[in-house]
């Protein structure tokens, strides 16, 4: 199974400038692996990439707001995961 | 079926132009995108309202139809078949989205919507594309306690598809494993989508679980409390034998040290039991033991 996947592909089929790829690799949210003079990003990296596209494309976000979005998700995740735990928690003292 | 106020949907009255539209759509949409939701199931409903609304508003033709019928949009059968002669001229993909997201069925127009506009043939609608990497398919499992404790192998149908996947022994309930490359099918020899597994775990055991941890009450006789000695209470998977110390008091734990539930990802790993005595007060007492109490209580006990 392909591993990675080159920037010019994924320009081609998401008709993306390459500045966007860039400009997302360059904020250190997605790493880029040079290979002579291609260059290309994981495949574990694509729905990540997908969703800076989407938010960037369905509603006109910018480079800098990516950046905030993504760490405030981030800080959603962990909220979540936080609540999972302590409802499971919770559980100890339900129905006792 | 219910009539569907679109105008409503975006917040807006029937004199909206479609400048107000454009932009009561966009301001909607950042609100209720499902990428800045993840996981929130009523911003997914909202924003398919949204864009359901937004592909009827904006399309001068489909708005027209749908303020000529209102709520008598049964009737606009009659209209299509009037309109059917006509070249369809519905530009497609005319909305500003191509919502690829990870939430399936995020395409799903209401019936109403079908039933006015008809199926797939529609253009102007959000329906999902998929560019190069698959679409996410999300999944819950459900499962006992008891089946969490080991690892094993299991089959799944998704969409249509088994898919044999292992279940790790402490997975916990509400947690969310991927399993890669089983989501739908990539175009243009992109990637597979993934699959999201989450797990609901039901628990109908006497124990009670925090994690590895679990917990567990234990009733001794009133003697067995005073005088101590040993007991038999079942573990997870077995039994133990405990030495009850004379003078347990109600509420007393005991801490059994790696007999608790498996830790997730660390094979051969345990959790630690714990049990709480409570001490059975008798409600009704022979008269020999009436008696003794008697005397015991002469003791000054």
């Amino acid at each position: 199974m392909e591993t990675k996947i080159n920037i010019q592909r994924l320009c081609e089929v998401y008709e993306i400038e390459r500045s966007f790829v860039i400009s997302i690799c360059e904020a250190d949210l997605i790493t880029l692996y040079s290979e002579g003079n291609q260059d290309f990003i994981t495949v574990e990296e694509l729905p990540f990439l997908e969703r800076m596209l989407r938010l960037h494309q369905d509603l006109g976000i910018n480079e800098e707001g990516l950046h905030t979005i993504h760490h405030l998700l981030e800080r959603v995740t962990d909220m979540k995961e936080e609540i999972r735990q302590l409802r499971n928690r919770l559980r100890l003292y339900e129905d006792f | 079926m219910e009539f569907i106020d679109y105008y409503k949907v975006l917040g807006l009255d029937k004199s909206a132009t479609a400048s107000d539209i454009k932009k009561a759509y966009r301001k909607l949409a950042r609100k209720y995108h499902p990428d800045v939701n993840p996981d929130d199931k009523d911003a997914e409903v909202k924003f398919k309202q949204l864009n359901e609304a937004h592909a009827v508003l904006s399309d001068p033709e489909k708005r027209k139809k749908y303020d000529q019928y209102g709520k008598d949009w049964e009737h606009a059968e009659e209209f299509e078949k009037a309109k059917a002669r006509q070249q369809r001229s519905y530009s497609s993909g005319s909305g500003p989205f191509t919502y690829s997201g990870s939430g399936a069925g995020a395409e799903d127009f209401s019936e109403f919507f079908e039933s006015m506009f008809g199926g797939g043939g529609f253009g102007g609608g959000r329906q999902r594309q998929t560019r190069f990497r698959g679409q996410d398919y999300n999944a819950d499992l459900e499962l006992h306690l008891r089946d969490a404790f080991s690892t094993h192998k299991r089959t799944l149908t998704v969409n249509g598809k088994n898919i044999r996947i292992t279940v790790p022994a402490g997975i916990e309930d509400g947690q969310t494993i991927k399993i890669n490359g089983h989501g739908g099918p990539g175009v243009n020899g992109g990637p597979a989508g993934d699959l999201y597994l989450t797990f609901r775990i039901h628990n109908t055991t006497p124990f009670k679980r925090e994690g590895a941890n679990l917990y567990k009450e234990v009733e001794i006789p009133l003697t067995k409390a005073v005088l101590g000695g040993e007991i038999t209470t079942d573990t997870f998977d077995g039994k133990v034998k405990l030495s009850v110390k004379p003078g347990t008091g109600n509420g007393t734990r005991v801490k059994l040290k790696g007999k608790g539930f498996p830790i997730y990802k660390k094979s051969g790993q345990f959790g630690d039991l714990f049990i709480t005595y409570q001490v059975h007060i008798p409600e009704q007492l022979t008269p020999e033991q009436e008696k003794l109490f008697k005397e015991l209580e002469k003791t000054g006990l």
